[in-house]
């Protein structure tokens, strides 16, 4: 049953606030969106919406062609796992993952048979006669995702799953997550986090959020290499914003001549430039800024440096350095044109 | 703990015995000692017997215990059906909805157990529902003066209920009447039966309402005790009091059985 997920201007509001803006967005059957954006961006409503915890004030909610705006939760269809996994405690593992087959009425050899299923495709057969108490946090996942796939639904809804693990069980967590994508390309999932590392390792698309809205929605490359407003360049990923002026064929920055594309800007509008910190290199070369050192951290693998260039910090990730400079030293800072992408200032930001 | 030295503990621990013993347990002890006495003149009682309980655990007394008992079971049960229900309807209700089932909940609590009695009594002394004179009538009066523990005790438990469970359920395709029965309930039973404990003891000991409207034939172990110190026999109603105790205490111990075997947390 392959299905995907159609938002059609969905707002939601609780006693007049506007906790999600008319949000239109399409899943694809077998896609994995990401519903990216920190704290109150209204993320988690819309998966509620989704789920049917929360009605919209207007707009429809479709799975597959199915409006299911009007449904109550439990004939919708979906799987879904939360935070706190919310494993039924008084019930053992197996009778856990069993609860969707059995409120559904399914033949007793079938459950049997797809519990066995659930638990083998999530490493945790071994553990079915356990109770979620017995459990770690990392396998109470794992059952939470079996209990979820067991009624087998064409749309799976996680929100923000890995957040209550350590992070290096999360790492795990998520090479498991793409691996049962893989073994189930029909099912559509939508996944809430806050955190871009998870968006930008699962995801098919990203959908970023900020204050009820939808601010902007790509591949995780596209978002990446060319977001469209500063807040995505700033929540995907680290990002210098600088303000510019365009001119001809560049931008200006404090006098400074810039080489950048400009397509679609025009000529004598402010702009923002944005480049990531690990494209930014240190001493001389194409695009020149020379500033001071405000702060600089040894990260093992990588020097960050925070630069002071005409009152703007701008941050340098560069390979381990041999003679890092200190505090007040003055450094030359350059960038590839190609690697920076040039904003309309305020973008996302109205 | 609040206290660190060990010279606090000790003053604690004092001051905890000297408050505690003479409040609470010295006059249980007393009713104990003067239960297996015939002569309490002096300082203490004399004249060791055990016919007293012979007496009160036979005859008259012993259907008063069964009375009791049985009441005590039938009004809890009857509390705890109409208060969990009452409760898990109020948790579904608007906020101003649920203040005023709250409130109505909490008026037989609220107004002296003697003027429920009274009440009770006047309005099921005419047909059509013509009560009086009828076990039934005790009962109820009992059901609906323990409703109220049972709706609170049950009402706070729901409100600590993680709505997660009842959600994960319902993603799950459970229709709601499947999860009230195989989540909802489930996991509210160690609040359940802590309640229906509370309301059996509250209903074991109740005299007030109860004298106002018992039959001849219904004698609830309470109006027996009283019934024995109005007319001077002080160490037979102790006896009497002490079974009473023992029966409610026992009862209490195997209910708190049920709840550590259900509780999962």
């Amino acid at each position: 049953m392959s299905s995907g997920i159609r938002f059609d201007s969905v707002t939601v509001a609780y006693d007049g606030n506007v906790v999600l803006d008319a949000l239109d967005l399409t899943v694809e059957p077998g896609e994995v969106m990401a519903l990216l954006g920190p704290s109150g961006s209204g993320k988690t409503t819309a998966l509620r919406a989704v789920a049917g915890f929360v009605r919209p004030v207007s707009g429809r909610v479709y799975l597959g062609e199915r409006d299911v705006t009007e449904l109550p939760p439990h004939r919708r269809g979906i799987g879904m796992v939360v935070q706190q996994y919310a494993l039924f405690p008084h019930m053992r593992v197996e009778d856990n993952v069993a609860f969707g087959l059995k409120a559904r009425k399914v033949a007793k050899s079938e459950i049997r048979a797809r519990v066995a299923e659930a638990l083998e495709m999530t490493g945790m057969a071994a553990y079915a006669r356990r109770h979620p108490r017995e459990l770690s946090g990392g396998q109470q996942q794992r059952v939470a995702i079996a209990r979820a796939l067991a009624i087998r639904p064409g749309v799976l809804l996680l929100d923000e799953p890995l957040s209550a693990l350590d992070a290096q069980l999360r790492s795990g967590m998520l090479a498991e997550l793409a691996r049962l994508h893989r073994e189930l390309p029909d099912v559509s999932i939508l996944y809430v986090t806050h955190d871009q590392v998870e968006a930008l390792t699962l995801a098919d698309r990203i959908a970023v959020m900020d204050r009820a809205r939808l601010q902007d929605c790509g591949t995780p490359h596209q978002l990446y290499r060319a977001p469209r407003t500063e807040f995505t360049a700033s929540f995907v990923g680290n990002a210098n914003l600088l303000p510019v002026t365009v001119g001809e064929g560049g931008v200006s920055f404090g006098g400074r001549e810039v080489e950048v594309g400009t397509a679609g800007i025009a000529c004598g509008a402010q702009a923002t430039l944005c480049v990531r910190p690990h494209l930014v290199g240190l001493g001389s070369g194409p695009n020149q800024l020379a500033g001071t050192v405000d702060e600089i951290q040894w990260r093992g693998a990588t020097h960050r440096l925070y630069v002071d260039v005409d009152g703007h910090r701008l941050m340098a990730d560069l390979r381990e350095l041999k003679a890092p400079p200190a505090h007040g030293d003055a450094v030359t800072l350059h960038f590839a044109p190609e690697d920076a992408v040039l904003l309309p200032a305020g973008g996302g930001h109205d | 703990m609040l206290v660190h030295s060990r010279k606090g503990k000790w003053t604690a621990w004092v001051l905890f015995l000297v408050l505690f013993l003479p409040l609470f347990a010295l006059p249980l002890l007393v009713i104990l000692a003067a239960s297996f006495a015939t002569n309490w003149s002096s300082v203490l009682p004399s004249g060791f017997t055990t016919g007293h309980y012979d007496a009160a655990t036979r005859g008259e007394a012993l259907q008063a215990l069964t009375t009791s008992l049985v009441t005590a079971l039938t009004a809890s049960l009857l509390a705890m059906a109409v208060g969990t229900w009452a409760a898990l309807a109020a948790s579904g209700l608007k906020r101003r909805q649920r203040r005023f089932l709250d409130a109505l909940f909490v008026l037989p609590v609220a107004v002296p157990s003697v003027v429920v009695g009274l009440a009770i009594l006047v309005a099921f002394s005419k047909p059509p529902l013509l009560l009086n004179g009828t076990r039934s009538i005790v009962i109820l009066a009992h059901a609906v003066l323990v409703t109220a523990f049972a709706y609170q005790s049950v009402s706070a438990a729901i409100a600590r209920l993680d709505p997660a469970y009842e959600q994960a359920a319902a993603s799950l395709g459970a229709r709601p009447s499947y999860v009230l029965w195989r989540v909802k309930l489930p996991l509210l039973l160690p609040s359940l039966t802590a309640a229906g404990g509370l309301c059996f003891a509250l209903s074991m000991g109740e005299l007030s309402a109860t004298m106002m409207l018992y039959p001849p034939d219904w004698t609830p172990l309470p109006v027996l005790i009283y019934a024995a110190t109005d007319r001077g026999a002080l160490f037979a109603g102790s006896a009497l009091a002490v079974v009473l105790m023992t029966a409610t205490l026992i009862a209490l111990l195997a209910v708190s059985r049920v709840r550590s075997k259900a509780s999962y947390r």
